[in-house]
This record gives C-alpha cells, structure tokens and sequence, in this order.
C-alpha cells in the first residue's frame, strides 16, 4: 500500500491544489473579465503574458520566480523587508509559484465564457435597472457557472500536475514542498519501482476522473 | 405629457446619425426606416447602451444626457424590449420579471407588485410563471420579454423590433398584444420598425429615418397624407383612418366603419362592434369621378373635396390629397385624367375606393 511519505505528499499536494485554485478564483476573475471585455490596446499583450506559462518550460518559470523570490531579486527584498522572510523553499513560495504556472489555466476558459455570453445579457440587465456591479453578480457570474467549473477543475488538476516548477521553487522537503510528482521522482531514483507505480496510478485515475467531470459537465447543446 | 427632447450626433465609420428631435410625451411613436437608417441606434442612445458624443437628452424635464450629464442605462426609468427575447436563461420566467421589478422603485414608494401584476395579465402569461425559457415558444419568449420590461414600471417603454425575429404566424399571435398595450398603457412608447403593416396598426406618430437623418416626422395621419413627400408604408403611398366598428351586414359579410366623417364598409373579419380600429387605403385603390357612379362594383363611394395635387414618383402620375368630411385619402392618377376631370383645390369630386384594409 501506500507509505506514510506517500500519503503526505499527496495531502500536501491537495493542499497545495486547492489554496491555488481558491487564490486563483479572486485573482484570475477579474483578470478574465477584463480580458473578455475591454477594447483597450494593452489587451495583446496582457492576454499573451498569461498565456505564458502555458508555453515555457517549467524549469524556466521557476528559474525567473527563483531568482525573483532571491535574496537579491525583487520579490525577495521585498518579503525581507515585510519580515516574511525568503519564499524559496517553503510552501508559500510553492504557492506563490504555482499561481502564476496556474494562472493561464484559470483565466482562460473564464475568458472564454464571459466572451461567448456577449454584451446582450448585461444590457439586459442594465435596463432592468441592475448597475454593472450588480449584473456582475447576478447575470455574469450565474451565466458563465459552466466556465467556473471548467476553470476550476483544471486549475486544481494542473496544479497537482506540476513538477519543474516545483523542483525549482521548493526543492524537495518533506511535507513541505514534497508534492506527489516529486515523490514519484524519488521512488524512481531510488529504483522502488513498485511504490512508484502505486503513486502513479492513483494520479493516472485522479487526473482520468477530473477530466470526465469535465467534459460531463459541458453541455451538449449551446443554451439559448 | 412634456415631449421627449433628442439632439444627437454620432459618426462612426461608415455611418452617421444627426437628429434634433421632439417626439411626443404620449401614444405609441414609430421610428420607420430601412435596415441601416440608424432607427436602432437611436434607440439604443435613448436608453443609454450606446453614447453619442454630442447630444442632449430630455425626458420630460430630465437631463439624460448633456455636455455635464449622463445617466447610466441603470438609472434612466424606462423599460426596453429587445429584438431576440434575451431572456436569462438561469432564471424562471417569474425570475426573469422580478429581476427588474425588485431592483425599481414602485410607483408609491413601496414594493408593491402592481407593474408586474399587470404586465402577467396584459401579456397573458400567467400560466408561463414557472416555466424555464428554453421551454418557451418564440411568441411566448417575446411575450415575457414585454412583460419583463413592464414590470419595473417604466416611465417610457423602448421597442427595438420586438417582432423581426418572429415568424408570421408569431407576430399575428403578438400582435394583438401591442394593441392592447396600446390602448392601456399611459406612458409613451417609442416603437423602431422596418415593417409597414406593424407602423400603420400601432403607431400614433411616424417618425421616418433615412441614412441617419430625419425624413418626416408628425402625427401618422397626417404625415401619410403628404404629398410633398409620399412616405411609403411598404410597396405604395397610402393612409391610414382610425375609426369604430359601428354596424354589421350579416346578409353580404360587411363591417362598417365610420371614421372621422366618412363611413366605409369592409370585409367582415368577426371584429365586435364599436371596437376602434384602423383602416389602410392605399392611393392606386382610389379612383376620382367628377359625378357618382351609381352602377358600380365598387361598394364604398363617398363625396370628397380635392385639398391638393402633387408629382409622384413617375412623371405620368399625380397624387391627389382629398378630403372626405375630417378623413384625409390619398388618391393616384394620370397626369392626362387629373388635366381632363379639371382637378384643383376646392373642386367637389366622388371617390370610389375599391379596397379598404381593416388593419
């Protein structure tokens, strides 16, 4: 079965998944709803700069957010000035990292289903008498449900995915940055081939029972 | 009412819309035009989903929108029915008319439910309450989206074609509806269509829109009565009468109508006597005699006096505006017929109409 150490790092790894995806509801929301609906000319290059996680290597986001997160980078004096101290190596810093790995994962089905929902129903709204804020909440958001849960569920999937960035930001402590891809990695450095089998199937049906949920839930037909 | 003031100047590629208007603070008025002649923008800077760089905007006494002032979509008191139903999908139908109901203030300060009361039953679907809208047929989604929009208690309701995206039979099912409200609503109605037969039933005021620009605006009677500038309802010049269902012929199948000091008979449609109603004649149906025909097909001939003569659109025909009692008809003929009765202002001639619309 399972070992201790396997089980930890795959609490570690809900935990990790689920802060992110939480952190990325507040943050990538507005990001997509400005994304969707602006005609400003920053759109281009705002929409390509998230969209770049999705095309780096892992090992090269984590090198940017290392040096970044650096006693002599940027985000680091700034943690040391807070007095957080330095966020390499802890599970803050993994978290900080997986947000940004993360963010394109969020904001683009989000984006997506504010964009396909057009300007017609806030209209609406707005002649209902609904200010913008209000329509917001009572239209948009109701409106794109189906976008949250995609949005959702594959933010906390790739999240449990991740591994470069891992290596790179959090190294390999146990339970604190030991997450379930990196504890598959050292069983099969260690050659315990049959641990990391296990560890590995239960990932394998994990990430096989997310991606049914998700395409279960989408609607066969457009809704009118 | 005070009347609603429209001063707007927008340019966009391609497009431009320059008016300065003053639509009538009451009845139902149609701004007419061809796809394109910026009827539903106009409408929509009236509600405030589009911006006019330059314009000013009244609603009886209150500043929509001037140099210093806009006021948001949210806060303008008016009711707009779109042309696709839009309803929320997420929402019942109930949920759809209390959106706008819970957000506006009721007329008397509390939350009383009136508007939308009367809007279930001015729309007739009270049995539609709980129903999702992708259970809805189109004319029923059309219905809702009316009543959605009187249910906040509007001080003006806004139209944007509410019946372009219906089938025939659909509109025919609407339409009956819009008359209602037309009877019994007291807040003004602005109504933008590119269909004739919705204009001359529903309209009291025709405002026709060409390229951005205002071609003719005034009471619908009058302004399809003028010969400088035959407005086309559809394929002809013609008028429309408003008058009341006042006897029924059960042996020949006929109605007769008596408008303002004519009467005419029509086809009888089941319509109940002393109902109001309106009637289209188009000036190719009415023919000029100098004396009464009395061995004649032709069922409605009444006394009129010529009021003037004007061109119409080809060089062989003229227009002819006449006047029978307080009812003003159209007429065409030849320049060669008009030249060979005489035809001037103040002669007193017959006309025989050989078709009548009841509308």
């Amino acid at each position: 079965m399972l070992t201790d150490a396997d089980l930890q790092s795959i609490w570690l790894t809900l935990r990790l998944a689920g802060l992110v995806t939480a952190i990325l509801f507040f943050v990538g929301t507005p990001m997509a709803w400005w994304l969707a609906r602006t005609r400003s000319r920053w759109k281009g290059p705002v929409g390509a700069v998230v969209a770049l996680p999705l095309v780096l290597p892992p090992s090269v986001l984590g090198f940017y957010l290392l040096v970044a997160m650096g006693p002599n980078g940027p985000v680091g004096q700034l943690t040391q000035a807070l007095g957080i101290g330095l966020l390499p190596f802890t599970f803050l810093g993994l978290v900080v990292a997986s947000v940004f790995y993360s963010f394109p994962f969020m904001v683009q089905p989000l984006q997506n289903a504010f964009e396909s929902m057009g300007t017609r129903p806030l209209e609406v709204a707005a002649t209902l008498r609904a200010s913008p804020l209000d329509a917001f909440f009572s239209v948009a958001l109701p409106l794109a449900a189906p976008g949250f849960l995609t949005a959702g569920i594959l933010t906390f999937a790739h999240t449990v995915g991740e591994f470069g960035v891992v290596l790179m930001i959090g190294g390999n402590i146990p339970g604190v940055t030991r997450v379930a891809s990196v504890q598959i990695y050292d069983h099969v450095e260690a050659m315990e081939y049959g641990d990391a089998h296990r560890l590995a199937a239960v990932m394998l049906v994990f990430s096989f029972l997310v991606l049914l949920a998700v395409y279960s839930a989408r609607p066969n037909r457009p809704k009118g | 009412m005070d009347p609603i003031e429209v001063r707007l100047r927008l340019t966009w590629p391609g497009f431009s819309l320059e008016l300065d208007e003053r639509l009538p603070g009451r009845g139902v008025t149609a701004l007419f035009g061809p796809s394109g002649c910026g009827k539903t923008t106009l409408l929509r800077c009236i509600a405030g989903l589009e911006r006019a760089p330059q314009g000013r905007l009244a609603f009886q006494g209150e500043v929509w929108q001037d140099a210093g002032t806009w006021v948001p979509t949210h806060r303008r008191p008016l009711g707009y029915v779109f042309q696709e139903p839009s309803l929320f999908p997420h929402l019942t139908v109930l949920g759809n008319l209390r959106f706008g109901q819970r957000r506006s203030p009721a007329p008397g300060g509390t939350a009383a439910p009136s508007g939308l009361d009367q809007a279930v039953e001015l729309l007739g679907i009270g049995p539609l309450l709980e129903r999702r809208p992708e259970r809805l047929s189109g004319g029923e989604r059309q219905r809702v989206g009316i009543a959605r929009a009187l249910a906040v208690n509007p001080r003006i309701l806004l139209m944007d074609e509410p019946l372009a995206a219906l089938d025939h039979q659909r509109k025919q099912e609407i339409l009956p509806y819009l008359e209602r409200l037309h009877e019994r609503l007291s807040i003004p109605v602005l109504y933008v269509s590119h269909a004739p037969d919705e204009v001359a039933r529903l309209a009291d005021h025709l405002v026709v829109l060409e390229a951005g620009r205002v071609l003719a605006s005034g009471p619908l009677q009058e302004t399809l009565a003028r010969l400088d500038l035959p407005i086309r309802l559809g394929e002809d010049a013609g008028v429309v009468l408003e008058g009341r269902v006042a006897e029924r012929d059960q042996r020949w199948h006929l109605l007769r109508v008596d408008c303002a000091g004519a009467s005419l008979w029509v086809r009888d449609t089941g319509v109940a006597i002393g109902r109001q109603v309106r009637v289209r004649i188009l000036a190719r149906d009415v023919s000029v005699t100098l004396n009464q025909a009395h061995a004649s097909s032709i069922v409605n001939t009444l006394p009129a006096r010529v009021a003037a003569l004007g061109e119409d659109s080809h060089p062989a025909l003229a227009l002819v505006r006449l006047q029978a009692g307080a009812a003003t008809v159209l007429a065409r003929v030849t320049h060669r017929s008009a030249d060979l009765l005489g035809l001037a202002p103040g002669l007193a001639v017959w006309i025989q109409i050989k078709a009548v619309a009841l509308l």
